[in-house]
């Protein structure tokens, strides 16, 4: 069966409070904490990018399993921040763990759900006997031009996994995706920041499409929350999620290990994938995980997964790199103008 | 640094991808094609480094070029690869006064440098403290 053969997840150390971007703004830092459930937010140190956050997580996941790097006939890198608008950022992860060049690689584009985009294109090709594994990365510098709402939230991270067919720690059972064409999300060429359709944008984006792509694999599945052990949504803040996962019927307990959101803040394409990450730190043989990315413009793309007995097997380190929660800890906190200076806000002349 | 040059150079840039001699076990890092110790007799194949190792020395960088401006004050070190080689590089601390003689670090993957706005942008390895991942 196709599964995840192992997997990796970066965070960089630095974070912000949200009251200090509040304070700078004049805004009242409780009814943004509150009102978005997040209490702080990563970023990248002044030397980090989507290309070094990908490297660290797709390194950390062959930490944890001996696995040829040849072997690896695909890389995909998801992303709303490549460093180049044109040289795809697979091509630097390739070379930085030793894949290639015999290997098919290309940047994904679809707001936050370019990773899991990744991972179902990995699943058709290690499907299809095309190449023995694929790697499916999902890694965001995420922007939000200074005073957006979307800057406080705006974060930094990524996550890998290598999919294949030879023992996977969790089988991927189906996949199913539900996509319109919704402008509630963009960017246009040459602009520095994304701009979106403001707070009324939750029901027909967020909402519309992930309880679409899920109620999707209920049908086709015939299980329903209750046949999961735990659950992972895109969470740009942590009331979407929780507002999403009540509707579905899954409990807070389900949602709990991957709801990463509140002090780590929305890394866009790393964001589901960081949470499916957190979810397998915890997981054991047997149990289910139900996962739905979304992505503005608008789509979602909904996994059924089961953990495997490879998860605890000789064959799988888990510990041989830092798990999500671990990545988390110790962090170095800034004020807003050095965390402006580590985003490039600052124009240098 | 030209686009060219740092091309050539991907390898043991971003990998640390050095070489061994097969007669004498030495490790080279940047490569060497040829063993000063066996001379004829050592024959040299590729060789990839564990990233781990110790600070032998280390200066701060308070004023630097272009390029590297937006990241000063920063640590160069000269850093004793655990497998012996000695490289320099840039060590990533939240602050210079962290950095020691000793110090044990580990190689990351770090953007090194950029030409502009508009030119290439240059990957590379750094070290930074190699300290124990911790719960909370
Ligand atoms: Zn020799």
């Amino acid at each position: 069966m196709t599964g995840i053969i192992t997997y990796g997840a970066y965070i960089p150390r630095y974070r912000i409070k949200l009251e200090e971007i509040a304070r700078v703004w004049g805004d009242n830092a409780q009814d943004i904490t509150g009102g978005l459930g997040v209490r702080e937010k990563s970023l990248p140190d002044l030397d980090e990018d989507t290309a070094t956050i990908a490297v660290e997580a797709a390194r950390f996941a062959l930490a944890r399993r001996t696995i040829d790097p040849e072997q690896i006939g695909a890389v995909y890198v998801g992303s709303e921040s490549h460093p180049y608008a044109v040289k795809p950022t697979a091509c630097t992860v390739g070379e930085a763990i030793g894949a290639t060049p015999v290997m098919t690689a290309a940047d994904y584009e679809f707001a936050c759900k370019a990773g899991t985009a990744g991972i179902q294109a990995c699943m058709g090709l290690v499907g299809a006997g095309m190449v023995p594994y694929g790697l499916a990365i999902g890694s965001d510098v995420a922007q939000g031009a200074p005073s957006d709402a979307l800057e406080y939230t705006a974060a930094a991270g990524g996550a890998a996994f290598l999919i294949g067919q030879d023992d996977p720690i969790a089988t991927i059972h189906r996949t199913a995706s539900f996509t319109t064409d919704t402008p509630d999300f963009w960017r246009r060429e040459g602009q520095n920041y994304p701009r979106h359709g403001g707070r009324f944008t939750g029901d027909p984006g967020y909402f519309k499409h992930v309880e679409g792509a899920a109620n999707l694999m209920f049908e086709q599945t015939g299980k329903t929350a209750k046949d999961y052990d735990y659950a992972v949504f895109h969470q740009p803040n942590a009331k979407f999620p929780q507002r999403v996962a009540k509707t579905l019927g899954f409990t807070p307990e389900q949602i709990k290990p991957g709801l990463v959101v509140p002090t780590l803040g929305n890394t866009y394409s790393g964001a589901s994938m960081i949470g499916l990450a957190a979810t397998l730190d915890v997981a054991k043989p047997g149990d289910r995980v139900f996962v739905t990315s979304f992505g503005s413009g608008a789509g979602a793309d909904s996994f059924d997964i089961e953990v495997t007995d490879a998860i605890e097997s000789e064959a799988f380190r888990r510990s041989a790199a830092p798990t999500v929660r671990q990545l988390l800890a110790n962090p170095i906190y800034v004020d807003y103008a050095l965390y402006a200076r580590h985003k490039g806000k600052i124009v240098m002349q | 640094m030209s686009v060219p040059r740092f091309w050539r150079k991907i390898p043991q840039r971003y990998n640390l991808i050095g070489t061994q001699c097969t007669s004498c076990s030495r490790t080279f890092y940047p490569p060497r094609s040829f063993c000063p110790d066996c001379r004829r007799s050592g024959e040299t194949v590729p060789y990839q480094f564990q990233g781990k190792g110790e600070v032998v020395t280390y200066t701060v960088i308070r004023s630097a070029s272009d390029a590297f401006a937006q990241q000063t004050p920063f640590v160069l070190a000269i850093i004793r690869l655990d497998e012996g080689p000695r490289v320099t590089a840039q060590i990533v601390v939240e602050n210079v006064n962290e950095a020691r003689i000793g110090m044990r670090v580990r190689s990351v993957f770090r953007r090194i440098g950029a030409e502009g706005d508009s030119g290439a942008i240059y990957y590379g390895t750094k070290f930074v403290p190699d300290v124990p991942y911790i719960d909370a």
